[in-house]
């Protein structure tokens, strides 16, 4: 087993034990789930909805070289700076270099999880940077030292209570535990480094290939004073983001807030087009999009899961992921965690070393069934299961198979077998769940069933 | 070879192999399409504005519609007395110009460079819009319609004065308005703004003004130029 599997159990071992806990996200999820089905239920069709979004998706991925270069041309004439990215460390290296030669001292972010997946923020510490996430939900767990819970819900493991505790130890304010106060309390403290921040860092939630525009979703107006204030703007995109055209955002905006929220817009919708144009009062000088591949294009080759591609990383499938729902979020250890991580992620950072995360699946298929754009989740994680067994068979699963067909196919064999179960089962109470049991994982906390005690084929024989 | 290359040249060659479609090809034009599938809008203006106001309030933003300039006047006036405003900030139009100069208080304009700590000062933010959404209850505002990208985010409020034939029925018109009224020159910045800043970080419990404005208030005059 490899130690991120081992680690994997351990830690959805200890999150389940934590029932009062799994209560809590459940209730959360639980008033996300009616507000997403009354928004969803104003759609006049939403499965012509989801089959439209997934076609215009399709459409962009897989014509992916030809938007993406329209989407640079247009954003280059208007005197936006484009660099690509095959890696992450690229991707940092590019952007350490732009904040070096602009001497900056402090950055303030808005949410993006593609800066989670290169570990911006750990490179920009490393060279002296004051990074403050903007993000209320992002901010609470940056000063906690954790990653994200959730790609849409950050801190939605933590109560008011720990919040007020963490607000009272890292920033000397009173207790309290009003959620309104708790929020005043983070926006009195990232007021002012929106205006003394020397770089703004964003996300986005998609790149408009015929506007030459980045799209970006938020509720909080964080990202908006984040690409208003700092004299630099850098934002960092993933090259899967494209969409063809302006008015795709006609569907994808409300798709995205009603799965991704449970609203039927968020709050700031918000599209950008250049740095600051002559004769505009404010908006950064320069503006750098960063474009980033990192093991997109691996996934691109895959033509069976091409598709995974097409996320607008909604969250839906999280929320209504069973996995996801008991274990929670950080017993991933990925960046994007629940049924789209679980597929993606050992594309992105190794089959081997990830394949635990394609049986962490009930398969009941509430993911595929849920995501807005159709991507087919539990199959995929079925062919990530049979491309890392082919890849790497494993001995003791091979050998189990064997002797089941070879049982199953000599009627001989299989009665005898039958046989021999029986007379046996009693004894295996005898070292039931101990080292000695070769079924422990199963046994340790199950009893296995009762074998009859004839079976059908005796019954039948004798009644005639 | 940059990397620019060497990555389209990657995706060239992947995309080499076919992935398959998911269902049928599109024929018709999307927009078309996505407004079948969108919640539905009525044409009369009197129901746009019924469902507008209706999805404002659901919003927790404030919206009143006005007969005439004197009236939008006095509205403002009280909503200045008693959120006692001391400073305001806006930007010249053709609406802010004829009904601001009423409120008579210290008001730094956005139309040209500014200083950002004199907009933070400021305890409102006044701008105009390039239109109003019905289904979703939105404000689209772009840098150039609404005095730059802070003024309609920073201060603790902010107003929207607008005009009757600004609404537009769904987000599908919103973005064929902004095409028509743009074609290839668009402002930098471009937002759908659908009520007060808000956040549920904190157990998922809504709280508004998490970063933006705390308050969002429009104000519709009902008069046909
Ligand atoms: S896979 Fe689908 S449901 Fe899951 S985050 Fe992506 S778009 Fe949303």
């Amino acid at each position: 087993m490899s130690t991120f599997a081992s680690q994997f159990l351990q830690d959805a071992g200890r999150a389940t034990d934590n029932s009062d806990q799994r209560r809590f996200i459940r209730t959360a999820l639980g008033n996300y789930e009616i507000a997403r089905d009354r928004h969803k239920g104003s759609f006049q069709d939403w499965q012509g909805a989801r089959q439209l979004a997934a076609g215009i998706k399709w459409e962009a991925v897989n014509h992916l070289d030809k938007y993406l270069e329209q989407f640079v041309l247009k954003l280059e004439s208007r005197g936006t700076k484009v660099h690509w990215a095959s890696t992450g460390l690229q991707a940092r290296e590019t952007i350490l270099q732009i904040v070096r030669k602009k001497k900056a001292h402090s950055i303030i972010k808005s949410k993006a999880m593609t800066s989670e997946e290169i570990h911006l923020n750990d490179a920009l510490e490393k060279e002296g940077l004051q990074v403050v996430e903007s993000d209320l939900g992002e901010f609470i767990v940056q000063l906690r030292h954790e990653t994200p819970y959730h790609i849409v819900f950050p801190c939605m493991h933590l109560r008011r209570g720990e919040i007020s505790a963490l607000f009272q130890r890292e920033l000397g304010s009173a207790p309290t535990n009003d959620p309104e106060e708790l929020t005043m309390i983070a926006r009195r403290v990232l007021r002012k480094k929106y205006i003394t921040a020397d770089v703004g860092i964003t996300g986005a939630n998609f790149a408009i290939a015929d506007a030459g525009m980045v799209s970006i979703t938020e509720n909080e107006g964080n990202a908006r004073l984040t690409a208003a204030l700092p004299k630099t703007l850098i934002t960092l995109i993933g090259i899967e983001k494209i969409l063809p055209r302006l008015e795709d955002l006609a569907l994808f905006l409300p798709m995205l807030a009603t799965m991704g929220a449970g609203q039927q817009l968020t709050c700031y919708n918000t599209l950008y087009a250049g740095p600051r144009q002559p004769g505009e009062s404010d908006g950064p000088e320069e503006w750098h999009v960063v474009l980033l591949d990192n093991h997109r294009t691996q996934l691109l080759a895959d033509t069976e899961q091409r598709d995974a591609l097409h996320c607008i990383r909604c969250g839906a499938c999280l929320n209504v992921c069973p996995i996801f729902r008991n274990v929670g979020g950080h017993a991933y250890g990925t960046t994007y965690s629940g049924p789209i991580g679980s597929v993606i992620t050992p594309h992105l950072r190794g089959l081997q070393d990830w394949k635990h995360l394609s049986n962490a699946s009930s398969l009941c298929g509430a993911c595929t069934e849920t995501c807005p754009v159709k991507i087919d989740l539990h199959h995929h994680l079925l062919q990530n299961r049979r491309n890392a067994a082919q890849e790497k068979p494993a001995f003791l699963e091979r050998f189990a198979y064997q002797i089941f067909s070879l049982l199953v196919t000599k009627p001989a064999l299989w009665s005898l077998a039958k046989k021999m179960g029986r007379a046996m089962q009693p004894l295996h109470k005898i070292i039931q769940g101990t080292p000695l049991d070769p079924a422990k994982s199963w046994t340790q906390s199950r009893e296995l069933p009762r074998l009859a005690p004839e079976s059908f084929k005796d019954w039948w024989r004798k009644r005639r | 070879m940059s990397e620019r290359e060497k990555i389209l040249g990657r995706i060239r060659e992947v995309l080499k192999a076919q992935a398959p479609p998911p269902g049928e090809a599109l024929s018709e034009p999307d927009s078309i399409r996505s407004r079948q599938c969108l919640p539905k809008v009525g044409e009369p203006f009197d129901e746009q504005i019924v469902l507008f106001a209706q999805k404002l309030a659901e919003l927790k933003a404030d919206f009143q519609i006005f007969n005439s300039d004197t009236e939008m006047k006095q509205a403002l006036v009280s909503l200045r007395d008693t959120a006692g405003w001391k400073r305001m900030a806006r930007h010249s139009g053709p609406l802010t110009d004829v009904l601001c100069p009423v409120l008579g208080i210290p008001c730094l304009l956005t139309d040209q460079p500014y200083d950002v700590h004199d907009l933070e000062a400021a305890d409102a933010g006044i701008s105009e819009c390039d239109a109003l959404v019905a289904q979703t209850g939105s404000v689209l505002v772009t840098n150039r319609s609404a005095g730059g990208r802070a003024l309609s985010v920073l201060p603790p409020h902010h107003v929207v004065l607008a005009r009757r034939e600004q609404l537009v029925a769904d987000l599908p018109a919103a973005f064929e308005l902004l095409k028509q009224k743009y074609g290839e020159d668009f402002p930098s910045m471009i937002s759908f703004i659908s009520g007060p800043s808000r956040t549920g970080d904190i157990e998922r419990i809504l709280v508004l003004g998490a970063h933006g404005p705390k308050k969002l208030t429009i104000f519709v005059l009902n008069t046909n130029h």
